[in-house]
């Protein structure tokens, strides 16, 4: 069956099987291989994407429940050649080694800062649990969130009134 | 005289790694991502039996379901010859089962279709009617007087033994035993768990039938090995295979073997001549490839009335699962166990091992481990606390008192490892102190006085990393070197290719570092490329901590090949003489005439432009570098917890980590390792469990049963180091990846099982969850 949603800001659409996943359908359809398969049971995060701006685990939602709706992937958070504040946060605090786990780390780090421009270490913490890493311990993560933070803070001070990633993303909705 | 050149990058320089920008741009190249015209999909259908006769297999069903091109049995991979392959240690592996299988989740039958989703469909559509055998799951079993055989198939296997290993001295080990004041005894179980990488193992197989080149892309950390190993299976010329390893998504032992989907992918491309790809799901990769440990272990440690330690003797049983297809050097058969005297100078030492197949998934892979070390690391120093804990010692200091000194390195061990150095009571006296050791036990004591049950764990490991020596290690007879080849262009920007492969350790930066170092080449202008068989010399891959050890050091070798080289071409365009020419990193110049120089771009532009006569051009080589010893890292590690009364749940309040790996090339990522390690080290002393009920049904073959620490449980870690270069690196570099998951889990066990002692408590084998140490405070008379 048809289905169509607005991915990174761009209007795509295929055909697929009822049963197809999301994340399926962005891997082989859109070819955004950017967004992980770690463990088919929505239990380690390394697929997950924003769907209207909130993590969700694309293993565990089928492509056609996106119908109409707005992904954010990982390939979504660079604006062009500007990558965003979590991902030079990753960048910069070691956040990630052998990066399999790291864009839907990103994800759930960008969408947190969203709703929380200034989160705790157990604030941090308890957003990524859902997210499995076996390479960093995780306390490289949580600076890279933290980093993410203070860019995105110093960000506004300049320049207040920033669109924010999903809604950049999502074409300024 | 001249002043040291800043150049960027250079060894002890935390800089960002230069593999990031793929990675947090979503550009990684895992082997999932890539996609070949005309590729298909397979998809493996597995056993639901632990032990079974297959009686038929019926395919007719699934070859007609839609998108199917082929269904492949073990009755067709026998007609070619491959029905079974060799196994890393000299066994053999069913690649589809044609008699018998012989654990939960061994291959069977392959689909090869279309789509992912139509391969799988068809798969469910085979039909396979099995007679169920009993089933042996534990090497207790295994050894009973009628024990059901589990491998018939091998004409002189009359039970499941597998193996007898012995190593130290027997008759002086008993000896020292007749004049102990103490012996204390530790019986415990180091239970089976898995590397569970984030990224599961797969290949994709293309032969092209006109030219008969099979390229096989893995995830694969021995992507040559797997090659020399592929052309003796398979019989095709080596030449033309091509083993290629993309990113990979993490390793940590789980992709050094050759599993049986390889194999069925590479001959089904052959047949068909169409590209096949074949990605495991995460209950695939937990019930059927490399699990890790499994080691039944019980260890005697014979003490004088002082604490001074005598002797050692342990045995253990190594439960092998169903072939024995442990990834380890071919001498030792059970690995490096025997490093169990650890960091203590112990007189005589006697160790045996019995290995036993069980109907068990195979592969006892080295996860994040040097072959076996971190069982004997655990043993050893659970060992040491219990002794402690029986004779009224400090923990502590019952270390400090037998502890190697650093005076005599380097140290024979009672079990004949050559320690190449190490000064084991300063990384033990920079972690007391970290953790203020002296109030925290202060602290404890008044905590217990109000009735909170609290505790310290302390443990010394030293490993041994950076496989070979050749002469001592090979895996099927190929000798564990590793190599190096630096190209330097014209513009002095170099290309490095080494026969290791990176899944996270961030090569591309380190191993640039060492070039900056040796050669004066900014880390920014050198790429390093490695895991395509094709253009990367040939090297033994990474695993057991071996890459900076032995790779590291091949990189440096060759760029001080290059550096002489450069000696020349630099003396011919100063005209000076080469013995007149001082080296400071970057550039050449004449003694006492720092300005009179060239550097290292100008000396690559004049290698290609204006060498001296009789010279070859360029400025290039390549170095396989066969380490004379292993290193051997250690540290200290210390942790403190907090044991809830009423629900037995463990809190660990504080972690301190102290490492000596030698010289540090890239601080940042050595600590980024170090962390990882730790958590991965808290998660098999109190998460991670890969266990069987009766019939030999695994449990924990997916993330809800199979339990990985998440940020939530994961406690933070404090750092510390100590330096003591290994003498015999180029860089006095040791290898650290895998320490923190060696020496951290006793360090966990022993503060939880010193917070229980006051209630006599000796030992809770991993992982130590909430209702184990529930029933050891209840069975003691405590309650809330």
């Amino acid at each position: 069956m048809k289905v169509a949603m607005k991915v990174n800001g761009a209007e795509r659409s295929g055909d697929v099987e009822p049963r197809v996943l999301l994340v399926d359908f962005l891997r082989t359809n859109l070819r955004l291989t950017g967004t992980h398969v770690g463990c088919d049971t929505s239990s380690c995060g390394a697929c997950t994407v924003l769907l209207d701006a909130e993590p969700v685990k694309s293993c565990t939602v089928l492509a056609v429940q996106a119908e109409g709706r707005s992904i954010t992937t990982v390939e979504g958070l660079a604006q062009g050649a500007n990558l965003s504040p979590i991902q030079v946060g990753f960048h910069e605090e070691h956040g990630l080694q052998c990066g399999f786990c790291t864009p839907g780390m990103m994800l759930v780090g960008a969408s947190l800062l969203e709703r929380n421009a200034k989160p705790t270490e157990e604030e941090i913490r308890w957003a990524i649990s859902g997210n499995i890493c076996r390479c960093t311990g995780y306390m490289n993560i949580v600076k890279a969130i933290k980093h993410a933070a203070m860019l995105r803070a110093a960000a506004d001070a300049e320049s207040p009134g920033r669109p924010t990633v999903a809604a950049a993303t999502a074409g300024g909705e | 005289m001249a002043t040291q050149t800043h150049m960027h990058g250079r060894i002890g320089e935390s800089i960002k790694r230069k593999e990031d920008g793929r990675f947090i741009r979503g550009k990684g190249n895992y082997l999932d991502d890539i996609e070949l015209p005309g590729m298909l999909h397979m998809a493996i259908l597995r056993s639901p039996h632990a032990h079974a006769r297959i009686k038929s297999v019926d395919t007719a069903a699934a070859s007609g379901m839609p998108g199917v091109i082929a269904v492949v049995t073990g009755e067709l991979m026998a007609q070619h010859k491959l029905a079974w392959m060799p196994t890393l240690s000299y066994d053999t592996q069913a690649v589809l089962a044609t008699d018998k299988v012989r654990f939960q989740g061994q291959e069977v039958a392959a689909v090869i279709a279309d789509t992912k989703y139509q391969a799988e469909d068809a798969r469910d559509a085979i039909v396979v009617e099995y007679d169920v055998l009993p089933a042996v799951t534990s090497p207790q079993q295994a050894k009973e007087a009628g024990a059901t055989l589990i491998r018939d198939d091998k004409e002189n296997q009359k039970d499941n033994h597998i193996y007898h290993w012995e190593a130290g001295d027997q008759a002086t080990t008993q000896a020292a035993f007749a004049k102990a004041d103490k012996v204390v005894r530790l019986h415990t179980f180091y239970p089976r768990c898995h590397p569970a990488p984030l990224e599961t193992c797969g290949c994709i197989a293309d032969v092209n039938g006109a030219t008969g080149k099979a390229t096989v892309y893995m995830t694969s950390q021995a992507p040559h090995a797997i090659r020399t190993v592929f052309a003796l299976v398979t019989g095709l010329p080596e030449q033309n295979i091509r083993v290629i390893s993309p990113d990979i998504g993490g390793g940590f032992g789980n992709k050094v073997p050759v599993y049986p989907g390889y194999v069925v992918a590479t001959a089904a491309s052959l047949l068909i001549g169409r590209p096949v790809k074949w990605v495991e799901d995460r209950s695939e990769n937990l019930i059927s490839t490399g699990f890790a440990r499994d080691f039944h272990m019980t260890g005697d440690l014979a003490l004088d009335k002082n604490g001074k330690m005598l002797a050692l003797r342990v045995h253990l049983d190594s439960d092998n699962g169903a072939f024995f297809a442990d990834a380890q050097p071919t001498k030792f058969k059970a690995g490096l166990f025997h490093i169990v005297t650890g960091s203590y100078d112990i007189p005589t030492a006697h160790v045996t091992a019995d290995g036993y197949y069980t109907n068990k998934a195979p592969g006892g892979v080295a996860y994040r481990c040097s072959f076996r070390v971190t069982e004997a690391s655990y043993l050893i120093e659970r060992l040491v606390s219990n002794a402690a804990i029986e004779l009224g010692m400090d923990q502590a200091e019952l270390r400090m008192k037998n502890f190697i000194q650093p005076e005599q390195f380097p140290y024979r061990s009672a079990t004949g490892w050559v320690y190449d150095s190490g000064d084991y009571p300063k990384a033990m006296n920079v972690a007391l102190e970290q953790l203020g050791y002296a109030e925290l036990r202060k602290d404890v004591g008044a905590r217990r006085q109000k009735g909170e049950v609290t505790g310290i764990g302390v443990a010394s490991f030293t490993e041994v990393v950076g496989a070979g020596h050749g002469a001592d290690f090979d895996i099927l007879g190929l000798r564990m070197f590793d190599s190096a080849e630096l190209r330097v262009h014209p513009t002095g920007k170099a290309l490095l290719r080494m026969g290791t492969k990176s899944q996270g350790q961030g090569h591309e930066t380190t191993f640039a570092q060492i070039v900056t170092e040796e050669l004066g080449i900014p880390a920014a202008d050198v790429a390093v490329e490695e895991g395509d068989t094709d253009t990367a010399p040939y090297g033994l891959g990474t695993y057991a901590s071996r890459s900076t050890p032995v790779a590291g050091a091949a990189t440096a070798m060759v760029a001080r090949k290059l550096r002489e080289k450069a000696r020349t071409i630099a003396a011919h365009l100063l005209e000076a003489a080469e013995e007149d020419l001082e080296w400071d990193t970057g550039r050449f110049y004449v003694k006492g005439s720092p300005d009179k120089a060239k550097t290292i771009q100008e000396i690559a532009f004049a290698a290609y432009t204006n060498v001296p006569e009789g010279m070859e051009a360029g400025l290039e080589g390549v170095h396989y570098y066969d380490p004379p010893n292993m290193t051997y890292p250690f540290g200290t590690y210390a942790v403190v917890v907090d044991v809830d009364k009423g629900t037995g749940q463990v809190k660990v309040r504080r972690v301190v980590a102290v490492d000596d790996c030698g010289v540090r090339i890239n601080p940042m990522i050595v600590e980024g390792q170090i962390h990882g390690g730790l958590a991965e080290g808290y998660g098999i002393a109190f998460m991670q469990l890969i266990t069987f009920d009766a019939e030999g049904n695994c449990i924990g073959s997916n993330f809800m049963d199979y339990l990985l620490p998440t940020a939530w449980e994961t406690p933070q870690f404090e750092l510390g180091e100590t330096v003591t270069p290994s003498p015999h690196h180029p860089l006095g570099a040791k290898g650290v990846g895998e320490s923190p998951t060696v020496g951290s889990p006793a360090a966990y066990v022993n503060a939880v099982i010193d917070a229980l002692s006051p209630y006599g408590v000796t030992n809770i084998d991993m992982p130590v969850t909430s209702d184990k140490v529930w029933a050891a405070l209840r069975a003691a008379g405590v309650t809330e």
